[in-house]
């Protein structure tokens, strides 16, 4: 892959990080010598020779080994090479993941017909953020597979297998190494803020339509790709919603955006109009071929390890998430039913939010550029807010400043991640930035600001200053005072959100 | 079938001697009393009230028979009528005659409690006139025409008393007219139609009440309801005027319920009388049965069974004089079964609850204000609202709905968090502060069964309101739940009045610099003990941060007091000696000395 940032002068290439190597193993399934390949449950790329799928588990594993002996309660998370870099994981006993990311590198012409050279960057990528994409590769594979253990329980090797052949070889697809930064490290949620009473009147909708619909066991809704609602704990949650804002939705998003001219219709049930559809099962309810199938989740997976059927359906910007036992059979009436209780309800709520939001976005004034950048974190609730990155589409999570920098971010939060005190970090980059990051019990907040000619004086009471005026807060909340928590600073006041 | 009969008569009912050849009954509509006249007066008058028990007897000479007997205001006057033509007063007394009229005058119906007397006139007899005595004064009132169902040639007199009578409903003068359809025709029936009479300005027809049947009537007022007894039928029909028919713009109302009969009364020794109907006056609830005089009264329970839309029951009961309990079982028993689908009607109670409720709270307020500003420009003096039964707050709720509701083992918790959440929502919408026992009640749900991250959430987006025992009961949930320290103090640096809360729960998780560092930023540094952070810095064994402690509050005194150190009151002697020994003596500061 090849950025567009050329060197001046000379013609470099830079290439990003990428993905080399993805594969899953379990030492336990292949302990004879001769029989090493079973080991070896997943291997990407598949058309690698056996033996070096062999050589390479072979290595992986005894690193492993070799690493716990200094530290049996943390082996080895990575391992550092000056072409690529290894990240193990170990998510449920002796099934290991291990993942393999080029560096990045610049390719440097040399005079005609000498090889160009080549310099890898082997400082650019950051364990924490890779660590946590690989972990996620595991929990979005939990979502829709349940654990490893359960797999081999039903079908032994050869299901577990299938399944993995199955979900990763689509998966790895869709991994975008190279645009993986901090926020892949937070895994965290972004709350739609909203006045106490609209919130109350979605609690009175989600629980009429379970009351209804007494199939449902769990409800989620979001507005605008972001969260108000879980019924589910925490950590599915997390997991669920990273699936919808950077798979479902996006892959939804081009007929709403094609705007009037849409094929979507408004459909009438009873006398009511609505614009609920199902983004998950049938597309078109009128369709006599209508298939009724939807995904199947797994949640709460280390207790009561519940299977579901995910439905999600959508109306404007509302979409709920209903989920309901595996076990029962879900069909035409069923949906026509949903369809009919929950498309005109929505489509009223999902109004009412519209102006809701707009009304209180109108109080606090319009949306001016500010002068700095934020990233904040609440490990406490998971909530994310970052002013860095644009809207997630399908393919990639752009940012809106200069990757250097997100390295810097990255290496701060590493530094934050080291200690348990709050701590705040000053760093002067390139070109007048500052980046400024804080800790505080369980917050992070990271600012980068442009200033010309300051000094770490100036920086810090403009941090200051932006944190007590609550700048960062209302200009990018839109003066939803009823999310705000004021946060409770150790080394400083600052206004966070939710 | 009892829990049908939704009329019954009083407990206590006015007993009398029956009325005979020796003893003549008179009913006073104005003071409500019972005359009984035995012989003309010469062996007894018996008088009864129906509030109170004292009854009054006297004798009088018999000058004949006694035509009409009354009472004055407080019983101060008696007045007899002997003869169509003359009132006797027994005290001689003279009388004054204020304002006259001449009208033709077929007959009259008067109101006592509003004053209020129509005068029939015209030939058909349904033109009429209607005069109100206000302190000694009497004003015409403009007459209007009842409309006649047929009009007849030759032209005679139609409309008769005994099918007009005058009450107040909800506080409103009303003149109702029962309308007698000819048998011919396909009308359905009679019907009532009630004509609104203003002080001022012309009378209109405002409401039809449909009686769907023909017969003699007999009309009554109880507690702003209108009761039709159909006599043939030995039933009553129970009308609201203020109950909307949905599928009519017009106020054409049909029965709130099915025609019933009154409840039978049990007389001990006689056994059950059925009561022979006979209304005495229409405003006021009077029955007369053979030597009894009883008020009917509205049973509302069995109206609860019998009207099953509960909406509209709900409406129907808040307009009721003794209603509080009955809404109240009314809750009580519609979250006890749970039904499928019956949110949204548990959703629409609350909602007119609460719409009651308000309604009250800002009524009060704007006394309260009022009452605050002083005597206002006007003359009207400020009347303080009444709270009537209707107004059903909190507190009755949570005694004697929601508290005992979260108590059911028998409903799934869904539904109880689902119906506590409704009750909160409603009580926003019509913008009403919810006490912190609701809030109480929603947490210690949803704590029982384990639903931590859903509390969490409530919180997050500020559904439970903030205040100091929210946060202290979150601080308690810290061990189970480790998200609630956070909560519990973004909560408290949100209420700005928990410094020293905030402080205290720092320094019991070791975190003194960060309590001092918090107490510093919100400026009260300068009046935090010593004593305590000290204690606190030793208790973490880091020498360093014990230093670190020291020497802020070496600094603090030098600042305050012009020495570093400690004064006795401060109790920091053992802190001091300790410093000494781990850091030794010249680690102290230095006294200044100009």
């Amino acid at each position: 892959m090849i950025s567009p940032r050329m060197a001046t002068g000379m013609q470099e290439k830079q290439y990003t990080p990428s993905l080399l190597n993805f594969f899953i193993y379990n030492p336990k399934f292949g302990p004879r010598e001769g029989e090493e390949e079973k080991k070896i449950l997943f291997y990407h790329p598949s058309d690698v020779e056996k033996n070096e799928k062999i050589r390479n588990v072979g290595l992986c594993e005894a690193i492993v080994q070799f690493t716990r002996t200094f530290c049996p309660s943390k082996p080895a998370k990575s391992l550092h090479t000056q072409k690529n870099r290894q990240f193990f994981f170990e998510p449920e006993e002796n099934f290991w993941i291990v993942m393999v990311v080029r560096n990045p590198m610049v390719e440097k012409p040399n005079k005609e017909g000498k090889p160009p050279t080549i310099e890898y960057q082997e400082e650019e990528i950051l364990d924490t953020v890779y660590g946590a994409v690989l972990q996620q590769c595991y929990s979005m594979y939990k979502l829709f597979n349940g654990t490893f253990a359960r797999a081999m329980e039903a079908g032994g090797v050869e299901l577990l297998t299938q399944k993995l052949e199955k979900f990763f070889y689509r998966y790895l697809q869709t991994l975008h190494l190279q645009s993986c930064d901090l926020l892949d490290v937070f895994g965290g949620i972004s709350f739609f803020p909203l006045d106490k009473m609209t919130y109350l009147k979605i609690q009175s909708f989600v629980n009429r339509v379970e009351e209804s619909l007494s199939l449902i066991k769990y409800t989620a809704f979001l507005y605008n790709d972001q969260l108000i609602w879980s019924g589910l704990e925490q950590d599915d949650m997390r997991i669920l919603y990273k699936y919808l804002t950077t798979s479902l939705f996006p892959r939804h998003s081009e007929p709403e955006l094609a705007g009037r001219d849409s094929p979507l219709r408004p459909e009438v049930a009873g006398n009511l109009l609505h614009y609920g559809r199902f983004l998950t099962g049938p597309s078109n309810l009128k369709d006599p071929e209508a298939k009724f199938r939807f995904p199947k989740i797994f949640v709460n997976t280390d207790d009561s390890y519940e299977e579901l059927h995910l439905i999600v359906y959508k109306a404007m910007s509302a979409a709920v998430c209903f989920m309901i036992s595996a076990s029962e059979e879900l069909g035409r009436e069923f949906c026509e039913q949903l369809d009919g209780l929950v498309g005109p309800q929505l489509t009223l709520l999902a109004s009412d939010i519209c102006e809701q939001y707009n009304i209180n976005r109108r109080v606090s004034g319009p949306d001016k550029e500010p002068q700095f950048k934020f990233i904040y974190f609440n490990h406490m609730n998971l909530a994310e807010k970052s002013t860095i990155h644009m809207r997630k589409t399908a393919s990639v999570s752009l940012t809106s400043v200069h990757p250097d920098l997100m390295k810097i971010l990255g290496d701060i939060h590493a530094d934050f991640v080291r200690v348990d005190e709050d701590e705040e970090i000053i760093v002067k980059a390139m070109t007048d930035y500052w980046v400024v990051g804080k800790k505080s019990d369980q917050r992070e907040l990271y600012v980068i600001l442009n200033q010309k000619n300051a000094n770490l004086i100036e920086v810090n009471e403009e941090v200051k200053r932006l944190c007590a005026t609550q700048c960062i807060v209302t200009r990018h909340l839109n003066g939803y005072t009823q999310t705000l928590y004021l946060a409770l600073i150790v080394s400083l006041l600052w206004n966070a959100i939710i | 079938m009892s829990e049908e009969h939704y009329l019954e008569l009083c407990d206590s009912p006015v007993q009398f001697e029956n009325a005979s050849s020796v003893n003549n009954v008179f009913f006073d509509e104005a003071n409500k009393q019972v005359f009984a006249v035995r012989s003309g007066g010469a062996t007894g008058v018996v008088v009864k009230g129906p509030d109170d028990k004292n009854s009054i007897a006297f004798r009088m000479e018999d000058k004949g028979e006694v035509k009409c007997i009354k009472f004055s205001y407080e019983n101060k006057i008696l007045a007899v009528q002997r003869s169509p033509k003359s009132v006797v007063l027994p005290d001689k007394r003279s009388l004054k005659l204020l304002k006259s009229h001449s009208i033709n005058v077929n007959w009259y119906v008067y109101c006592p409690e509003t004053s209020v007397i129509l005068l029939s006139t015209t030939v058909q007899g349904n033109v009429l006139q209607p005069f109100a005595f206000k302190c000694g004064t009497m004003s015409k009132m403009s007459k209007f025409e009842i409309e006649l169902p047929v009009v007849t040639k030759p032209a005679k007199i139609i409309l008769s008393e005994r099918d007009i009578a005058v009450a107040t409903i909800y506080g409103q003068l009303y003149v109702m007219y029962l309308k007698h359809h000819s048998r011919t025709g396909n009308n359905p029936g009679a019907e009532v139609v009630l004509y609104h009479l203003q002080r001022e300005g012309a009378c209109k027809r405002s409401h039809i009440l449909k009686l769907n049947t023909t017969g003699k009537f007999a009309l009554n007022v109880v507690d702003n309801l209108v009761i039709v007894h159909h006599q043939s039928s030995q039933t009553s029909f129970m009308f609201d005027i203020k109950m909307k028919d949905t599928d009519s713009n017009l106020n054409i109302h049909q029965p709130v319920l099915p025609a019933r009969s009154i409840h039978p009364y049990k007389i001990a020794l006689t056994g059950t009388v059925s009561v022979s109907i006979t209304v005495l006056c229409h405003s006021v609830t009077f029955l007369l049965g053979s030597g009894y005089l009883w008020y009917l009264q509205v049973k509302l329970k069995p109206v609860v069974s019998l009207l099953q839309d509960k909406s509209k029951l709900m409406e129907f009961l808040l307009r009721r004089r003794d209603c509080k309990m009955v809404i109240l079982s009314v809750c009580s028993q519609m979250l006890s079964r749970g039904d499928k689908g019956s949110l949204p009607v548990v959703a629409i109670v609350f909602d007119k609850l609460n719409q009651v409720y308000k309604e009250y709270l800002e009524a009060e307020q704007s006394y309260t204000m009022a009452v605050e500003c002083g005597p206002s420009r006007g003359s009207t003096a400020h009347k303080r609202p009444v709270r009537t039964q209707a107004v059903i707050d909190q507190s009755d709720m949570y005694t004697h709905v929601l508290s005992l509701f979260t108590e059911r083992k028998d409903v799934s918790h869904k539904f109880i968090i689902a119906v506590l959440m409704e009750y909160i929502r409603s009580l926003n919408q019509f913008q009403i502060t919810v006490q912190h026992y609701l809030y109480e009640l929603v947490i210690k749900t949803l704590v029982q069964h384990n639903l931590l991250y859903m509390l969490h959430q409530f919180l997050q987006y500020h559904v439970l309101s903030d205040s100091k025992p929210l946060a202290c009961l979150l601080l308690s949930l810290e061990s189970t739940y480790p998200p609630a320290h956070q909560l519990s103090l973004d909560m408290l640096k949100r209420l700005s009045t928990a410094n020293d809360e905030i402080v205290e729960v720092l320094l019991s998780k070791q975190q003194v610099l960060g309590a001092l560092r918090f107490i510093r930023s919100v400026g009260g540094h300068d009046n935090i003990s010593a004593r305590k952070f000290l204690d606190a810095a030793r208790q973490t064994k880091d020498q360093m941060l014990f230093y670190t402690i020291f020497r802020f509050f070496e600094q603090r005194n030098q600042r305050l007091r012009g020495s570093p150190n400690f004064t006795p009151g401060e109790h920091c002697e053992e802190h001091v000696a300790y410093f000494k020994q781990a850091f030794g003596e010249q680690a102290f500061i230095k006294p200044v000395t100009l």
